[in-house]
C-alpha cells in the first residue's frame, strides 16, 4: 500500500465515514477508552510537562544535527557487520528490499508492523515478483487477510473493525469456526503464525528508533512478534524513517517511555528489544545478514522549513485518539495511511497537496492534538500554516473564500462577518427566517443549516445599544 | 477602574444580549466601560483560513483601536487567545511587534479578569436550576483558562454544575470549518447535544459565542427544552 489509500473524492470518503456506524462505535469507545488509560499512565509518571519538553528537546537536537547521528548510526551498522542503504525514494527503497531478497531465493517474508513499509509500498513490490508476505501483527495481519483492507490508525490499524467483523472476516477466509472471543481470534491467528515463522527466509521490521552510538534498532510491540520476526529467520531488514533516531539509550529510555504511555498507556509495552547487528558469534539465535534501509522519501526537503517539527513525531497516536474529526469521520476518510492529526499535517508534505490539500481543513484547530502530543509538535498551528501555503503558494483556495478574505485585507473597513451580517440583517434574509432562526441558509449557510438554525441578526446590534446607552437615550 | 470592551464580532451582530450582560456586571463589579467603535474582528477568520496577509490588516486595526486601554476584556476565550497570539504573528516587525505585544499582555477574557484581576469568585448571581458547562478549546488549551469559569459558577445562589460527558471534545464550531465541513461539524455537534442531554440540565453554561451558536442550533433545531446561556449572562442574573 502506497501512501495514498484511496482515490475516491475527499467528500465522498468522508460521507461513507460518518455514515458508517459501526466503524463509529469502534472509533469513538476506542479513543474512550485509551483516553482513561493515557492520563492515568501520564500522571503516574509525575512532571509530565517536564517530560514533554525533555521529549521535545531530545528530537530537536536530533533533527539539528542529522547528518551526524545517521553517519554515526551507519558508521556503527557497518562497525557490527550490518548494510546499510540510504534510499532517497519510495521506489528506491522497496527496489533495494526486493532485490535482496530475490538474490537470496526466498520464498515466504514475515513482517513486523511498520508504517514506513506501507509509505514505500513495500508489501505491493514484493508480492508483484511472487513472495509469499506475511504481516504478523494481529492488527496487520487482520487487514491484509481481509483483501488488504487499508490501515485506519497508525498504532491500531485494524481500529475501525470490531470484533464481530474480525470473526466474519476469519470465517470467509481463513475457515475460522469459534467465537468473537479476542482469546479465540488471537490464538486461532497464532497457530496459523507460528508456521510463517518457522519457515520464513527473511523477516522485515520497522524501527521505532535506532540508537546512533550502538547502530541498535530499538522495537516497542506489545505482541512480541518483532522479537520472533528477527530471531528466526536468516536474513533481517530493518526499515526506518530518516529521523526516527537518538543519540544514545538514555534518550531512547525517555521516549520510549513517552511513546508507550502516549500510545497506549502503559508504563512499558511487553516486548522492548534493542538488536544490534547480525548474530555474532557464539549467538544462540538472530540473523546471519542484516539490512537497515533508511528512507528518505521527502522527509529532507522538510527540513529546515517552518514544518520541520512534524519530523519530531514518534509516531504515537495520542493525536490520533483526541481528534473530534477523526472520531467522526474515522481513518479511511483521510485517504492516507497516515490519518488524524498528523497524518493530516505529514501526508501533504510527504504526498504533496493534489493528493491531500483537503486534509489540513479537516480540523477545527481545536488543538486537542497539541496538548496530546509528547514531543510537542504544535499540529493545530502546523495544519494552520498548510492553509497557508494553499491560500498563498498553491493557490487552491476557491474563489469565493478569496473574495470574502480580501475584506480583512484592505484596511479591514468591513470584515467578512461585519458585511455579511449586515447584508444579512434587513430584507435580504427574510425569506430565508422563521422568527429569530434561519432553518435554511443560502450559501455557505446551507451545510450548518442541514443540521442546525442559524441566528438571524438581531434587530439592534451591541453597538447600536450601547451608543444608545451612552447617550442616555433608549435601550433594551 | 476602567475597562476597554471588546465585544467581538459574533457577539455585536448576532448576540447583543452577551454583549450588554458584560457591561452590566463589570460595571456592577465597579469598572468603567469603555467601547472604542472603530473595533472590528480581531482577524482570526482570516488567520485560521491561511489568509494571514490579510488577517495582518485587520489585527492592525485593532492593536491601534486598544493602543490606550488599560484592561482589554472580552466575552471570548477564542478572541482573547486570538490577541494572546499577535506578537508571534508581528515577530520581527519593527513597528507593530512592540505594540502586539502590549495588547497582548493587557487582554482578558472575561472570567479570567473577573478572578484574577478584580479577584472576585462571587459576583453575587443567582440563578435556579441545574447547568452543565462547554469548556471551549480556546479558551482551555490556547488560553488556559480553565478555573475562572468553574470558580464563578460555583458561587451562583441556586445552580447547580453538572459535569459534561466528554467534554474535552471540541462542540464542531472550528469557524469556517462549521461551514466548509458542515457534515463533520454537524456529527460534531451532535454529539455534543447528546452528551448535553445526558446531564439533565436546564442550562447549558458557555464562555464563547462561536460555540454556543452551534451548540444553541442545534439544540434548537431538535427542539429541546435546554437554555443556552452565555457566562456573562449567567453572572448577571441577579
Ligand atoms: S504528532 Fe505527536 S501525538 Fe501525533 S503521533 Fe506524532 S508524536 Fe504522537
Amino acid at each position: 500500500m502506497a501512501m495514498k489509500t484511496s482515490s475516491a473524492k475527499f467528500k465522498d470518503r468522508v460521507d461513507e465515514g460518518i455514515h458508517n456506524d459501526f466503524m463509529r462505535l469502534a472509533v469513538s469507545s476506542a479513543q474512550e477508552r485509551l483516553h482513561g488509560r493515557r492520563l492515568t499512565a501520564v500522571d503516574e509518571l509525575g512532571s509530565w510537562e517536564d517530560w514533554r519538553s525533555l521529549g521535545e528537546e531530545i528530537r530537536q537536537h536530533v533533527l539539528s544535527n542529522l547528518d551526524f547521528y545517521l553517519h554515526q548510526l551507519a558508521l556503527n551498522v557497518s562497525k557490527r557487520g550490518g548494510h546499510v542503504f540510504f534510499a532517497e525514494t519510495a521506489e528506491q527503497a522497496s527496489g533495494y528490499i526486493k532485490d535482496v531478497i530475490v538474490k537470496k531465493n526466498a520464498k515466504k517474508v514475515v513482517k513486523s508492523k511498520s508504517m514506513v513499509t506501507e509509505e514505500i509500498n513495500l508489501n505491493a513490490t514484493l508480492e508483484a515478483v511472487g513472495l509469499d508476505v506475511v504481516e504478523t501483527d494481529l492488527g496487520e495481519y487482520i487487514l491484509q487477510v481481509d483483501d488488504h483492507d487499508p490501515p485506519s490508525h497508525i498504532v491500531a490499524p485494524a481500529l475501525h473493525k470490531n470484533k464481530e467483523q474480525i470473526r466474519d472476516v476469519f470465517k470467509e477466509k481463513l475457515a475460522y469456526t469459534q467465537t468473537e472471543k479476542p482469546e479465540e481470534l488471537t490464538a486461532h491467528v497464532r497457530g496459523i503464525l507460528r508456521k510463517d515463522f518457522l519457515s520464513a527466509d527473511v523477516g522485515i521490521t520497522g524501527c521505532n528508533f535506532a540508537i546512533a552510538e550502538t547502530g541498535s534498532i530499538g522495537l516497542v510491540t506489545n505482541e512480541g512478534n518483532a522479537d520472533l520476526v528477527t530471531a528466526l529467520p536468516k536474513t533481517q531488514i530493518t526499515v526506518m524513517g530518516m529521523e526516527r533516531l537518538v543519540p544514545t539509550f538514555d534518550e531512547f529510555e525517555v521516549l520510549v517511555s513517552l511513546l508507550t504511555r502516549s500510545a497506549v498507556g502503559q508504563r512499558l509495552t511487553s516486548y522492548i528489544t534493542a538488536l544490534t547487528g547480525p548474530r555474532d558469534e557464539g549467538d544462540v539465535d538472530g540473523p546471519e545478514e542484516f539490512h537497515l534501509v533508511i528512507v528518505d522519501n521527502g522527509r529532507s526537503s522538510i527540513l529546515g522549513t517552518e514544518f520541520q517539527s512534524v519530523l519530531q513525531c514518534i509516531r504515537c497516536a495520542a493525536c490520533i485518539n483526541v481528534c473530534p474529526v477523526y472520531r467522526q469521520v474515522g481513518g479511511h476518510s483521510y485517504g492516507s495511511i497516515y490519518p488524524g492529526p498528523i497524518g493530516a499535517v505529514l501526508s501533504p508534505l510527504l504526498g504533496g497537496y493534489d493528493d491531500f490539500k483537503e486534509l489540513p481543513y479537516a480540523s477545527t484547530l481545536c488543538a486537542a492534538c497539541t496538548d496530546a502530543c509528547p514531543v510537542k509538535i504544535p499540529l493545530h498551528d502546523l495544519l494552520r500554516k498548510h492553509r497557508e501555503v494553499i491560500v498563498e503558494k498553491e493557490k487552491m483556495a476557491p474563489f469565493s473564500e478569496k473574495m470574502a478574505m480580501k475584506a480583512f485585507g484592505i484596511g479591514a473597513a468591513s470584515p467578512m462577518l461585519y458585511k455579511f451580517g449586515s447584508k444579512m440583517a434587513p430584507s435580504a434574509m427574510s425569506p430565508f427566517k422563521t422568527g429569530d432562526i434561519i432553518s435554511k441558509g443560502p450559501g455557505p449557510l446551507k451545510t450548518w443549516t442541514e443540521s442546525r438554525e442559524f441566528p438571524a441578526p438581531g434587530k439592534e446590534s451591541f453597538r447600536d445599544w450601547f451608543k444608545n446607552r451612552e447617550k442616555g437615550g433608549k435601550s433594551s | 477602574m476602567k475597562v476597554t470592551l471588546f465585544a467581538t464580532c459574533l457577539v455585536d451582530l448576532f448576540q447583543s444580549n452577551v454583549g450588554k450582560a458584560t457591561v452590566e456586571l463589570l460595571e456592577r463589579l465597579g469598572c468603567e466601560i469603555d467601547f472604542p467603535v472603530s473595533q472590528i474582528c480581531c482577524g482570526q477568520p482570516a488567520y485560521n483560513s491561511g489568509y494571514t496577509k490579510e488577517s495582518k490588516e485587520a489585527m492592525k486595526k485593532m492593536i491601534k483601536t486598544f493602543a490606550d486601554a488599560e484592561y482589554v476584556v472580552t466575552p471570548s476565550g477564542s478572541c482573547a487567545a486570538m490577541f494572546k497570539e499577535y506578537p508571534v504573528l508581528f515577530k520581527g516587525d519593527a513597528v507593530w511587534e512592540k505594540k502586539a505585544a502590549s495588547l497582548a499582555a493587557k487582554t482578558y477574557e472575561l472570567s479570567q479578569f473577573i478572578v484574577d484581576v478584580l479577584k472576585v469568585t462571587d459576583v453575587g448571581a443567582t440563578l435556579k436550576g441545574k447547568a452543565t458547562y462547554h469548556t471551549s478549546c480556546h479558551m482551555t488549551r490556547l488560553l488556559k483558562v480553565k478555573e475562572a469559569p468553574a470558580i464563578l459558577l460555583s458561587h451562583v445562589r441556586g445552580l447547580e454544575v453538572t459535569p459534561l460527558p466528554d467534554a474535552q471534545n471540541c462542540c464542531g464550531f472550528g469557524g469556517t470549518f462549521s461551514v466548509k465541513m458542515g457534515d463533520i461539524s454537524g456529527q460534531m455537534v451532535e454529539e455534543k447535544v447528546c452528551n448535553i442531554e445526558a446531564t439533565g440540565a436546564d442550562f447549558l453554561i458557555g464562555g464563547d459565542a462561536g460555540c454556543l451558536m452551534n451548540i444553541g442550533g442545534r439544540i434548537q433545531r431538535k427542539g429541546q427544552p435546554v437554555k443556552v446561556l452565555h457566562i456573562a449572562e449567567v453572572l448577571n442574573s441577579i
